[in-house]
């Protein structure tokens, strides 16, 4: 084989193409041993999700029968839906009026607050105002469970212990909140809000009028995150709330599972009605969800 | 004020002056007062009470007063239990923050590369994150690892050898298999969450420096994956695992639910993290004094090793 004298060009060029040829066929294996992963790593991820949906079809000696695998039962026992409705003692249909009502609570309150905060810290021109954002960030370094025992103490004194405001009030103040809020008016754009006071609107007609319909995509991110921090927290709602009228979902299934007797089908029916609102959220938006995610990954 | 200004809008502008201070302050007052009430409720007013009460005798009561000095403190951290909840959450976050640190990097890096599906590739692995702890329980409790001979993982191990023997899980000390399930929930719950981090973070790579890499002669791989990505992906990195570490510290739902109950002990003997050991001592003993005292102990804890693991990885100085 001759090989023809080439330029400088031209010989990178001719060296070039064996090896791409190469790197294809090594780019090929790598993107079917990315996707066989990916696609392994994704059933692990949903099973989980299945287990929940196939027992909780099933009747108890079909979850229970040992040898004999089933995948899907024979006959779905959708009456099973029904059924967890049905224990007085623990009402499941009050742990979801609660906690539908809590969760709602918690996500007009936290985020007004936190983008009322957030407003005055950014534009309105304050003596002490640095001082008090300081104080709002040192809340930050302040682990939040720990605090339960003496926050404890506090809403006791108060009465709140077995009280829906108990529960949902000393968590609507979002110190972290308020900071993106602020961090998020900052940037706003100040012709905007001088037109706005030239129209002759008061500090509070400029954040109703034109910053809050502004701002929110922010709002709808933090908003759904505390949406779902409350119906899923357990610690707290579960020291506070003990009390049949006051029991969260959480507290409702906690006390399936840790009942003497545990009822299999009850229980995994309880959990996918109690998953459900949040599977429906986190598919519907997802969008929002995943730019709250990434907002509160600036904090650390 | 410049005065040469020709532009019609400037010279009409009200500016910030001619409003009343006092209208500001009003405003500025009002616009804060939920945010800061509520801190002071709930936040300020209970950290100093519990500083007091940690110094007080304080047994079915939240009265401060009957001071007993460092009394609490040498108690807590006296009493074994105490102790060994601290090895406990230790062994735990030693075990859960570097597997969920690379398992999320994985997904991140699989998920940023893949074409197609990559949206329902991240959305699967995303939504465990809307699932709460006690209904994850529930599942690895009851239906994976159940310790009856019909739980999924007894079922595996049964298709694996006939002969194998039904596993406990929750209740096997030895080999602790109580630690599978534990880490294991707390990886699919908490992996979607920092997973998105890093997808952030890796869409703000500028795509020409791997170009400009190929072009100096390098390949795509291992070589620009420690390179190029990993030094770029240094905050979020740091971010990432100080959040996964203040979390792991303050472990409770899992624990309680998996091991034990709310009611009953079960065997949270075996793994009691300091939350659960500050929740019998101050909600279910009603010892508050001892309580907090063991909440500022673990308080401090957490605050001084985030700080040392800040100054560890430089957070703060430049990338």
């Amino acid at each position: 084989m001759s090989q023809p004298t080439t330029p400088a060009g031209g010989k990178w060029g001719e060296l070039k193409h064996p090896r791409a040829n190469n790197s294809q066929a090594l780019a090929m294996l790598g993107k079917t041993v990315r996707y066989v992963l990916l696609i392994g790593l994704a059933i692990l991820f949903l099973f989980p999700f299945y287990i929940i949906v196939r027992n909780s079809l099933m009747t108890q000696p079909e979850i229970t029968a040992f040898d004999a695998w089933q995948w899907w039962p024979e006959s779905p026992q959708w009456g099973n839906y029904r059924d967890v409705f049905e224990d007085d003692a623990i009402s499941m249909a009050t742990g979801l009026r609660v906690s539908a009502l809590l969760a709602i609570i918690n996500l007009v309150m936290q985020t007004l607050f936190a983008s009322m905060a957030g407003y005055a810290l950014a534009r309105i021109p304050f003596r002490g105002r640095d001082v008090i954002f300081f104080l709002i960030l040192l809340t930050l370094m302040i682990p939040g469970a720990v605090t339960f025992v003496p926050t404890y103490v506090v809403v006791s004194e108060l009465g709140g212990i077995n009280t829906l405001w108990g529960i949902v009030v000393p968590g609507l103040f979002n110190a972290f909140a308020t900071f993106l809020f602020r961090q998020f008016y900052l940037d706003f754009p100040t012709e905007i809000e001088e037109a706005g006071r030239l129209d002759g609107n008061s500090y509070f007609g400029v954040y109703w009028k034109l910053l809050l319909p502004n701002s929110l995509g922010i709002m709808a991110a933090l908003g759904i995150l505390s949406f779902i921090s409350s119906w899923n927290a357990f610690l707290w709602p579960v020291i506070v709330g003990q009390s049949e009228s006051t029991r969260t979902v959480q507290v409702v299934l906690s006390s399936y599972l840790t009942a003497q007797t545990i009822d299999l089908t009850r229980l995994f029916a309880g959990a996918a009605i109690g998953a459900a609102p949040l599977i429906i959220v986190f598919l519907v938006l997802q969008r929002y969800i995943v730019q709250g995610v990434r907002m509160s990954g600036i904090k650390g | 004020m410049s005065a040469s200004t020709t532009n019609q809008y400037q010279t009409v502008k009200v500016p910030w002056y001619r409003r009343t201070q006092a209208e500001a302050s009003l405003a500025f007052i009002l616009f804060v007062a939920p945010m800061i009430l509520g801190l002071t409720i709930f936040t300020f007013i209970p950290i100093v009470w519990g500083a007091l009460i940690s110094f007080s005798e304080a047994r079915n009561t939240v009265s401060i007063g009957d001071w007993v000095g460092f009394d609490n403190y040498t108690a807590v951290l006296g009493n074994p239990e105490f102790r060994r909840s601290l090895r406990t959450i230790v062994i735990f976050a030693v075990f859960i923050v570097p597997i969920t640190f690379f398992l999320s990097l994985l997904l991140a890096m699989l998920v940023n590369s893949a074409g197609f599906g990559s949206a329902i590739f991240r959305s699967i692995f995303f939504i465990p994150t809307a699932i709460s702890y006690v209904i994850a329980s529930i599942v690895w409790k009851m239906g994976i690892f159940n310790g009856g001979a019909f739980g999924f993982a007894n079922m595996v191990w049964y298709w694996l050898d006939e002969n194998a023997p039904v596993v406990a899980w929750i209740g096997e000390t030895d080999p602790p298999y109580y630690w599978l399930v534990l880490v294991s929930v707390r990886l699919w719950l908490q992996v979607g969450f920092y997973m998105i981090l890093f997808i952030a973070a890796l869409q703000e790579i500028d795509q020409t420096l791997y170009e400009a890499a190929q072009v100096d002669g390098a390949r795509l791989g291992w070589h620009t994956f420690w390179t190029i990505t990993f030094p770029l992906l240094r905050n979020t990195s740091i971010a990432v695992l100080m959040l996964n570490f203040i979390a792991a510290f303050q472990a409770f739902d899992e624990f309680i639910n998996i091991l034990g109950g709310v009611g009953s002990t079960g065997n949270i003997s075996l793994a009691r993290p300091p939350l659960v050991y500050l929740y019998q001592i101050a909600i279910q003993q009603q010892d508050y004094g001892r309580g907090s005292a063991g909440a500022l102990i673990l308080t401090v804890i957490i605050i001084a090793v985030t700080l040392i693991q800040g100054r560890l990885f430089g957070f703060g100085s430049k990338s």
